[in-house]
């Protein structure tokens, strides 16, 4: 029995201003004259909606950077759909947000990539960014849009965490993720520059910890850990081909937004293929959905139904195999190929050279 | 939270009916809550007016109920849900 996805992740461009070194955009980057339509787009959304889609996160890329996006909240909104919008704020403008505020857009969520813009320009490849985030931040707060802060942490800006609460509260968010760094995508060749030390780790928790019940009430902190530090495995998608599914700028339809690393998987077009016929039959979504596909080990662990076997695109990554247990969990044969990582990348003397996300 | 307060939806949380799970649910922000009976019950009372007094007679009314016990089940549930940042709470 195969439930209806509840969330679909809309990567309508990768067109961005911004250049961050963690994006989880792929290495090989979607030019524009293959981006779906607005047709194509608004269709997907009565597609998304009629096969169970509750929230629609629209994404990139930088969304801001697609002319048609009014056309597209509007439609989303008209399907029924609890209608996110992923931006770095770079691109919007006071009128376009106030044209987006009157289309019914439900939620923003504003990423940011540092406290001052010394580091948030630096982070993010662009020079004043940060300023005109900062210019957007407040029309978005003087039009009460319910903000979400989202703050990818890596060692160099992990320390500010609660200096980035405290921007969360200021800038009127009534939640912020602070997500540690996930190496898929570009973060994965700027992993050795990225990656936080132990110390900074056990910091950052008990941080979140405190933090979260001084906040209580006025903001909701979601905190996701870096999982190279972890004992066991995160719950990748809440289980593939469970609860959501990501359509790439040309239509590719995903299982995770890193799925395409996985060279063995085939994945399908909503050119080609209906939503449904691909989320219910779609070689890739049946590729390790539930239990079947499982080595013994996660199969029989107690930790089955929690972690789902983990991240599918890590044990790739990390070990070239994509069937393999994932390597952070503790009971993985290969668990020492994580602790090498960490102990030579993350003592802080790497050279941090960023590469940028370019096209 | 006392029997004063007035609960209310803040801007970004809305009900919703699904019907492909034929169920009623609350959305906000990377949040889908599938209402239960009681959740659905209590959340229809929500009107951003009525107090939690106010709910809570109402909802013994219809369930004959002791008030006493309602409100108890009401404030626990909001609560949560407050702490989640899905309902606000006003003191007028």
């Amino acid at each position: 029995m195969i439930d209806p996805p509840i969330a679909m992740l809309a990567e309508l461009t990768h067109r961005c201003p911004l250049a961050c070194p963690y994006c989880s955009n792929p290495q090989e980057l979607t030019a524009k004259e293959e981006e779906l339509d607005t047709e194509n787009w608004v269709d997907v959304f009565e597609q998304a909606a009629r096969l169970g889609v509750l929230q629609l996160h629209l994404s990139g890329g930088e969304p801001a950077s697609r002319r048609d996006l009014l056309e597209l909240v509007v439609a989303a909104r008209k399907a029924g759909l609890y209608t996110n919008l992923i931006t770095s704020g770079v691109g919007l403008t006071p009128k376009k947000l106030e044209d987006l505020d009157n289309a019914g857009l439900d939620h923003i969520q504003l990423s940011i990539q540092g406290i001052n813009a010394q580091i948030a320009d630096r982070i993010g490849g662009y020079k004043g960014g940060f300023d005109r985030k900062m210019h957007i931040a407040d029309h978005i707060a003087a039009r009460a849009i319910p903000l979400t802060l989202n703050a990818v942490m890596h060692r160099e800006n992990i320390n500010d965490l609660v200096a980035t609460m405290d921007m969360a509260e200021r800038l009127g968010a009534r939640r912020i993720e602070v997500a540690c760094v996930q190496f898929h995508g570009w973060a994965l060749q700027n992993r050795t520059a990225l990656q936080p030390t132990r110390a900074q780790v056990d910091r950052a928790k008990d941080i979140i910890k405190a933090e979260s019940e001084k906040r209580m009430g006025r903001l909701v902190i979601d905190f996701v850990p870096p999982d190279y530090y972890s004992d066991f495995p995160k719950a990748c998608m809440g289980g593939w081909g469970s609860t959501g599914l990501n359509v790439t700028p040309n239509g590719t339809v995903l299982p995770c937004h890193a799925a395409e690393t996985i060279p063995t998987l085939t994945f399908a077009n909503v050119k080609e293929s209906s939503l449904s016929e691909i989320w219910y039959h779609g070689s890739a979504f049946n590729a390790y959905r539930g239990t079947d596909w499982m080595p013994a080990l996660c199969q029989t662990c107690t930790r089955r139904d929690i972690d789902f076997g983990g991240c599918r695109c890590q044990a790739m990554a990390l070990l070239g195999d994509p069937d393999a247990v994932d390597p952070v969990c503790k009971k993985s044969p290969d668990r020492p190929v994580v602790d090498r990582l960490v102990t030579v990348e993350s003592d802080g003397l790497a050279e941090s050279n960023l590469i940028y996300r370019r096209m | 939270m006392t029997p004063e307060a007035i609960p209310f939806l803040p801007r970004g949380v809305r009900t919703h009916f699904d019907a492909v799970r034929n169920t009623p649910v609350l959305l906000g922000p990377e949040r889908v809550l599938m209402l239960d009976q009681i959740g659905d019950a209590v959340l229809k009372e929500v009107d951003g007016e009525s107090s939690l007094d106010a709910i809570s007679a109402r909802l013994a009314a219809a369930y004959d109920a002791p008030q006493a016990d309602i409100v108890e089940d009401v404030c626990e549930y909001l609560e949560d849900l407050v702490n989640k940042g899905l309902v606000g709470l006003r003191h007028d």
